[in-house]
C-alpha cells in the first residue's frame, strides 16, 4: 500500500515540477507582492471578526433555542432555518445590494418612535459591513448547532448541582455548562474557522479585495492566470496551517479536568516531536 | 424543618409518589431505606424544588417549597426566588457531580461567591477549613478527575456545606463508592449529623441509619410503609414487604 501511495505522489512530485504551465519562477515572483500581502491581511482579519461575530450570535442563538419560553426558542429557530437554508454566496450579493431594498436604514422605536440611526443605506452598508454582516450571519446560524450540541452534551447532574447551591438559570449556563461545553464545541469551530478563511474568497463576486480578488486583479493584467491561482493557495494553505496549530493549543486549555478524553491532533503531535516528547496532552 | 402532607408525583402517566406524610425535627437525622424505584430519590429532589409536586404540601422551615400562598391558592415562584431558596438546602448525589473543570478549592467557593456574595478570599479561606474538615487538605488544588470516588463526594459534602445550609439531603451518598472508601464518607456523615445539622439521606448502609439515624422510614412503591426509631423498624419491622427487603439487604 505505502508502495503505491509512493509511486502517485512523485508521479505528481515530477508532473507539477517539470509541467511549464505551473510557472515557478512566476509563482517566486508575486509569492510577496505588496497588493498580495495587502489581500491575505484582509482575508486574516475579515475571518477574525466574521467568527467572532457569528460566534457571540451563536452562543446567544444556542442558549435561546433552549430556553423553555417557546417565543424565544422559535425565534432562534428561525434564524438558523434561514441562514442555514440559503447559499452563502446569495446572501453575500444580498447584503451588497441591500440599497436597492432600503434606501434609507432607520433603527429605534418602531411604529413612529425616536430613531438611534437613520442613514442612506448605501453609506451604512459599505461594502466591509456587508461582507462582516454576510459572513457573521450566516456563521452564527452554524456555530449555534454547534453551540446547542455542547450544550446536550453535558451531564444533567452538572444543572442539577449547580442548582441544588442557589445559582439561577444564567449562572449555571455561564459558569458551569458553557465551560465544559467549550470542550466539545472547540473542535468543530476551528474546522468553522478553516472554512470561514476559505469562504472569505466568496467576497470576490462583489469585489472586496481580500486574497482571492487581489489574485484575479493581477492575472486580469498578466494573464498568468494558473501561477497567480498557486500563489493564492499557498498563502490559504500557510494561514490554514497556523489555525491547525493554534487549535491544538486551545483544545489543550480546555481539556483541564478531562485528561482521559484529551486526544493528539496531528499538528499537536509534532509539535512535540519538535520538543522531543512522545503523544500529546496524555 | 421539613413537613411533607400528601404529596403526589407523576411522571407523565408515572406515578413516583402516591402521597406522603413525614415530618423531619431540626437537627434530626432521617434515613429513608427501599427498593429502586420506590420513590426515596424523587422525594428528596422534591424537597428542594429540583421537581415539582403535583399535589399535596411540602415545606422547609415553616415555609412552602417553590409556591407563595395566597387567597387559600398556591402559585408558583419565579426561578430566582427558588434558587435563593434551595441555597439554604445543600445537595449531595450519587454520582458526585462535582464540577470537572474546577478544583476542589474552586468547587466549595464557587456557590459562596456568586450566591451569598462573600469575598473571594473570604470564601477561599472557608473553603480551605471545610476541606481540611474532610481530610483533604492536601487535595485543595486538585482536579475532580484526579480525585478517587471517596474524595470527589467528601469535596461535594464540603461544598454543599460552604452555602451554610439548614438542611442536608444526601442522595445514596455511598452507592456508587468502592466498598473501601465508604467508611470516609459516612464518617463525615457521621460527623455533620454529631454537630447538629437537620438531615435527610436515601441510603442502603443499614449499619449507618442504626446509630446515626434518629428516624428510619421505608418506601416502596410511593409510599410510606414504615416510619420510626431506627431499632424498631430495622430490627423489629411490622410489614412483610419491610422484613423481605431488609431480609435481602442484610
Amino acid at each position: 500500500m505505502a508502495a503505491i501511495v509512493l509511486v502517485i505522489a512523485a508521479s505528481i512530485i515530477r508532473a507539477v515540477i517539470i509541467d511549464k504551465g505551473f510557472e515557478w519562477h512566476v509563482v517566486g515572483h508575486y509569492l510577496f507582492d505588496p497588493r498580495i500581502l495587502r489581500g491575505a491581511w484582509t482575508t486574516i482579519y475579515l475571518t477574525f471578526l466574521a467568527m467572532v461575530i457569528g460566534i457571540a450570535l451563536g452562543v446567544i442563538a444556542a442558549v435561546m433555542r433552549l430556553s423553555p419560553n417557546p417565543i424565544v426558542s422559535s425565534a432562534s429557530w428561525l434564524y438558523i432555518w434561514f441562514f442555514r437554508g440559503t447559499p452563502l454566496l446569495v446572501q453575500v450579493l444580498f447584503w451588497y445590494n441591500i440599497a436597492s431594498l432600503f434606501n434609507v436604514i432607520s433603527l429605534g422605536v418602531p411604529f413612529g418612535g425616536p430613531a438611534l440611526i437613520h442613514e442612506s443605506a448605501n453609506s451604512l452598508i459599505t461594502p466591509f459591513v456587508a461582507a462582516l454582516l454576510a459572513l457573521g450571519l450566516n456563521e452564527g446560524a452554524y456555530m449555534a448547532e454547534i453551540v446547542r450540541a455542547g450544550i446536550i452534551s453535558v451531564d444533567e447532574g452538572q444543572v442539577q448541582a449547580s442548582q441544588s447551591l442557589g445559582m439561577s438559570r444564567l449562572q449555571t449556563m455561564r459558569l458551569i455548562v458553557l465551560p465544559q461545553a467549550l470542550r466539545v464545541i472547540i473542535p468543530p469551530t476551528g474546522n468553522e474557522t478553516i472554512s470561514m478563511l476559505k469562504n472569505t474568497s466568496l467576497l470576490y463576486v462583489a469585489a472586496f479585495t481580500e486574497l482571492l480578488y487581489s489574485v484575479t486583479q493581477i492575472y486580469n493584467v498578466n494573464f498568468q492566470t494558473i501561477p497567480l491561482l498557486i500563489v493564492a493557495s499557498i498563502w490559504y494553505l500557510a494561514m490554514t496551517s497556523v489555525l491547525y496549530v493554534g487549535q491544538y493549543f486551545i483544545e489543550r486549555r480546555y481539556g483541564r479536568g478531562f485528561s482521559r478524553a484529551q486526544r493528539a491532533t496531528m499538528a499537536g503531535r509534532w509539535l512535540s516531536l519538535g520538543r522531543g516528547g512522545g503523544g500529546a496532552g496524555a | 424543618m421539613v413537613k411533607a402532607e400528601g404529596v403526589h408525583k407523576r411522571f407523565g402517566r408515572l406515578e413516583v409518589l402516591k402521597g406522603i406524610d413525614l415530618e423531619v425535627g431540626r437537627g434530626e437525622v432521617m434515613c429513608m431505606l427501599g427498593p429502586s424505584g420506590s420513590g426515596k430519590s424523587t422525594f428528596l429532589r422534591c424537597i428542594n424544588h429540583l421537581e415539582k409536586i403535583n399535589a399535596g404540601r411540602l415545606s422547609v422551615d415553616g415555609e412552602l417549597v417553590g409556591y407563595r400562598e395566597s387567597g387559600g391558592k398556591l402559585h408558583e415562584l419565579h426561578e430566582n426566588v427558588v434558587a435563593r431558596k434551595r441555597a439554604e438546602i445543600g445537595m449531595v448525589f450519587q454520582s458526585f457531580n462535582l464540577f470537572p473543570h474546577m478544583t476542589a478549592l474552586e468547587n466549595v467557593s464557587l456557590a459562596p461567591v456568586r450566591v451569598l456574595k462573600v469575598s473571594r478570599s473570604e470564601a477561599r479561606r472557608r473553603a480551605e477549613d471545610l476541606l481540611a474538615n474532610v481530610g483533604l487538605s492536601d487535595k485543595l488544588d486538585t482536579y475532580p478527575v484526579a480525585l478517587s470516588g471517596g474524595q470527589q463526594q467528601r469535596v461535594a459534602i464540603a461544598r454543599a456545606l460552604a452555602m451554610q445550609p439548614k438542611l442536608m439531603l444526601f442522595d445514596e451518598p455511598t452507592s456508587a463508592l468502592d466498598p473501601e472508601l465508604v467508611g470516609d464518607v459516612l464518617d463525615a456523615m457521621r460527623q455533620l449529623a454529631h454537630d447538629g445539622m437537620t438531615m435527610i439521606v436515601v441510603t442502603h448502609e443499614i449499619g449507618f441509619a442504626r446509630e446515626v439515624g434518629d428516624t428510619a422510614v421505608f418506601m416502596d412503591d410511593g409510599v410510606v410503609v414504615e416510619s420510626g426509631k431506627p431499632r424498631d423498624v430495622l430490627d423489629n419491622p411490622q410489614h412483610q414487604r419491610t422484613k423481605e427487603f431488609l431480609w435481602k439487604v442484610l
